[in-house]
Formats: C-alpha cells, structure tokens, sequence
C-alpha cells in the first residue's frame, strides 16, 4: 500500500523553553485509520495542525502525496487544504447559518474569491452536500440553522463539511471529546465507515484509549512531543500505556473498558 | 499558611477601603466642597424647578420648531453612527487577531481607533469648531469621529470573540480571505455587531445635545438658545420631548435586539 503522509524529523517550537515536538517520525498508508493518543498538551493537536500548516513546523519535512508540504507557497497550499478535511472538538460551525450552508463552505476551497464571497455553489455540489448528509442521516435537517442542533448532529455536520472537500484525508481533532457515549458511538461508527467505503486516510486525535483500541488499525502514541509507541492497537498493554500516560493509566483503561461495556 | 492567607486577602481590602475613603476625604478638602450644603442644596434645586422649570401654553406653540430641530438632530446621529460603522468595521478587520493580516495593520489600526476614541465629542465640537465653524457638518463629524474609535473597538472584540472557531475550519478548508470574511466572521457577528451600533445611535443622539449646545446646531442650540433667553418654559418642553425620544429609541433598539439575537 501506497504512503499517503510522512514526517521526517518534524520539531516544533513554540518559544524558548516550550517544545511541542519533538523529532517525530512515522508514516500513514493510504486508506488507513490511525489514532494518535496520549495526555494532554503532549502535541497531539500541534501534530495535526502541521501537515494542512494551520501550525507551521519548526523544522523537519512532512511529505503528503509526494510532496513536501512545508516549502508549498499559498497557492500551493491552499490546493493542499482543499485536500485534507479537518473535524474539530468543538465542530467550528457558523452556528447562525443553516447545515446546508455550513456543508457548502467545504466547497470554498475551489472557488474563485467573488463566488465564495456571494456564496454561489452549483447544482452539482448542492447535489453532493445533500447525499453527504442523507449518509450522516441529517437530511431532515439541512434548512435547520446549525444553533438548534445536538452536539452529535453539529459534529456530524463538520463531518460533511469536511467530505464535500472531497478530500484524500480527514484530520480529526478530538472529534467525540465534548460527545456523549452513544453519540461518540455515532460519530467514530461513521469515520470507520467513511474510511473503509470512500478510502479516505483518517488521523484521529482521541482521549479515549478504548475507543483507539476498538477503531483503529494503528495506534500512534505521543508524550512530550516524541512519539513512543507505534504499532497496531492489539499490542496495547499495561506497558505500552504507562510509557504513553504514565504510571496511573492501567487502571484507568480498566474503568473505561467496564464503561463502555454497558 | 492557610491562616496567612486570610488574613492576607483581609488586610488588602482594609489598605483599599482606606485608600478609597483617604481619595474622598482628600478630593472634598482640595475642593472647598461643602458636604452638607451639596445636599440641602437638591431641595432648593427641587423647588426652582417645580416653579419655573415646566412647559406652558405658550411653549406648546414652539413644539413644531423642537420637532423639526428633533429631527435633524435624530438623523445626523443615525447618519454618523452608520457611516462611522462601516469605517469601524474596515479598521476592525485590521485590526482584530482573527482577521488581521499582519502586526503592523493591525497596531496601526488599534492605535487609530484609540486615539479617535480617547478625544470625547466635546473636545472633538470644539476642535471642529474651527474648521468648519456653525455647522451641521460640525456636529456630524463630532459624533462621527467619537463613535469611529468607539465601535473599532468593540467590533474587534465581538468579531474575536464569536468567529475565531469557524475562521479557523474556513482557513482548513483552503478558503481565501474575503470568502472567509463574508460567510463566516460576517454571519457569526452581525447581531453583535447591529447591536453595538444600535446602542451608538441611543448614545449619540443623548451626546448630540451636548454638541448642539456647542457647535451651535440642531435641538442642543435651541435648548441653549431658549436657556439663555431665560425661556425656561420653552426649554423644559424641550427637555421631556428629548428624554421621550431616548426612550422611543431604547424602545425601539431593544425590540430590534430581540428580534436579531
């Protein structure tokens, strides 16, 4: 299988005394789920953040498709976020507009600046914006503005925002951290689905070391911005946790698997 | 430690309570200010007004001429509120970490709309005063200038505040500047937005009595027209149908609010 995304000795530093990471290495195939953990403020977001540049890497090279993305002018960069759908832990919506218009701003990336500022989309894309969301089951609710919904709804519509890209990857930035269980459930069951059915790569940033285990085909595992473990999710042990977490997270894993069993 | 603690946040609001009363006692000493007389005086005040200070027949007949002061008065507020929003709304896209494009618009646009804001419309009617002299054209570029550095700075902060999570995923979805711009800091913001601007209209119609009174123009010339002429009847007439119009327009503005947030 093809490599879709590599990081070569990526640094980022975000002042003197704080680096967020450090000289991280790994690879993603094309069409693979692969979810980052690890605790909290040891890089996960930066991490995502570099390969679409909303954060720009200190040092290193991050090669998707081929290419390095981190000499890509604005031009080329903008091609590139077209590319690469992103999901947010608080879905970032335009909350006063509706989910129909909120899906369409996916299409904003191909737009020549006057269409995108009028908002004019062709039949074509409203077309696809609807059978996006009639997948996600929101078709009930396209004129609904994004403000009435429930917190798995409004991530859903990010989810469509991000598909209508018609992207080769989606990021996904501790998308079910605000989530309940069941509609996390929801949420993780459609980015398995979109993985496998579209082929589209999915690097996920979770908290829930459960949810990782049970979705991914790869785990990647960050402290204090170094990666320490990556490997697939079967050969997550007692170990392999407390070089990730620390030494407490054993027993956290155990509560979290009764949780969910229910 | 934690007794230390409490007893720390204690006495710092004794040094503040002190400081408070010590800034009071001095401000009444330098200023010969009599305590007792300030009060005693409101009574009188109360009882001047009561007799003199209210409308009578032959104020009612001037009620066209206030009226139509009234108006002009009313729309050179709306007018420099609106047009000094469009500017404020330009700067503050400068200006705001949000939108702006680089430190240097941005400090540059900050400093602007703090410099306008710092001169009140007084100052700003006496300044004008000069260039333009007995004007309308005095008045609207007081109120204007005032409400320019007013609203850049609470358009930034509201444009900061509601847009930067769908900036963001705009930006991810390789949108360019003005797309982002127009479908997501403009549709998040604009009830903030309509409802500062509304809240400059109330203020600046109550500043426009005041800068009448100094340029010389609109209802605040014929409030001191009549005050001077010692036509307190007259004046006071013009008093209650300018705290009617303050109402109205809260009124007004509140139900607007309602409807938009």
């Amino acid at each position: 299988m093809a490599t879709l995304l590599e990081f070569k000795n990526v640094s980022k530093q975000y002042s003197k005394d704080t680096k967020a990471l450090s000289d991280v290495n790994f690879a993603v195939n094309e069409g693979e789920f692969v979810s980052i953990i690890g605790p909290s403020g040891a890089g996960k977001s930066t991490l995502l953040r570099c390969i679409n540049r909303m954060i720009e890497a200190s040092s290193g090279e991050i090669i998707f498709d081929g290419a390095n993305v981190t000499e890509f002018k604005i031009r080329e960069l903008k091609r590139l976020r077209t590319r690469i759908g992103m999901i947010f832990q608080h879905y970032n919506l335009v909350n006063r507009l509706s989910v129909i218009e909120n899906v369409l701003h996916g299409r904003l990336g191909y737009k020549s600046t006057l269409a995108g500022v009028l908002g004019i989309y062709n039949e074509e894309e409203k077309r696809q914006a609807y059978s996006i969301l009639r997948i996600l089951g929101l078709e009930d609710h396209i004129y609904k503005r994004c403000d009435q919904l429930s917190g798995g709804q409004k991530q859903r519509v990010g989810i469509a925002r991000a598909l209508v890209q018609d992207p080769k990857m989606l990021l996904c930035d501790e998308p079910i951290a605000s989530l309940d269980p069941n509609a996390s459930k929801i949420i993780m069951d459609h980015l398995r689905n979109i993985s496998s059915s579209m082929g589209i790569t999915v690097l996920i940033n979770l908290h829930q070391v459960d949810v990782a285990i049970k979705y991914s085909d790869r785990i990647i595992g960050v402290n204090k911005g170094t990666v320490v473990y990556d490997g697939p999710p079967e050969e997550i042990k007692a170990n392999e946790l407390r070089s990730i977490y620390g030494i407490e997270a054993e027993e956290l894993l155990v509560n979290q698997g009764a949780n969910h069993a229910g | 430690m934690l007794d230390k603690y409490f007893a720390k946040k204690r006495r710092d609001s004794l040094i503040f309570c002190a400081i408070m009363i010590s800034l009071t006692l001095g401000a009444i000493i330098i200023t010969e200010y009599d305590v007792v007389k300030g009060f005693t005086s409101i009574v009188k005040a109360a009882e001047w007004t009561s007799s003199n200070f209210y409308p009578d027949e032959k104020a009612m007949n001037r009620l066209p001429d206030i009226l139509d002061s009234l108006t002009e008065t009313v729309l050179v507020s709306i007018a420099a509120t609106t047009v000094a929003a469009l500017f404020a709304l330009l700067f503050a896209m400068l200006g705001s970490s949000t939108t702006g494009v680089s430190g240097v618009f941005s400090s540059l646009s900050r400093g602007v709309a703090s410099l306008f804001r710092n001169i009140d419309v007084a100052a700003w009617s006496m300044i004008l005063l000069f260039s333009f002299g007995q004007n309308v054209l005095t008045g609207y570029f007081a109120l204007f200038f005032g409400s320019f550095g007013f609203l850049t700075r609470a358009f930034m902060e509201a444009i900061d505040e509601v847009s930067s999570s769908s900036v963001e995923a705009l930006r991810a979805t390789g949108a360019s500047y003005f797309s982002i711009i127009f479908q997501s800091v403009i549709p998040t913001s604009v009830p903030l937005l309509l409802s500062w601007i509304l809240f400059m209209v109330e203020t600046n119609i109550r500043h426009a009595t005041i800068v009448g009174i100094l340029t010389g123009t609109g209802i605040g010339f014929l409030f001191s027209l009549y005050y001077k002429s010692l036509n307190y009847s007259s004046a006071s007439l013009l008093v209650i149908v300018i705290v009617i119009t303050i109402l109205l327009i809260e009124y007004i503005s509140n139900y607007i609010r309602r409807v938009i947030l």
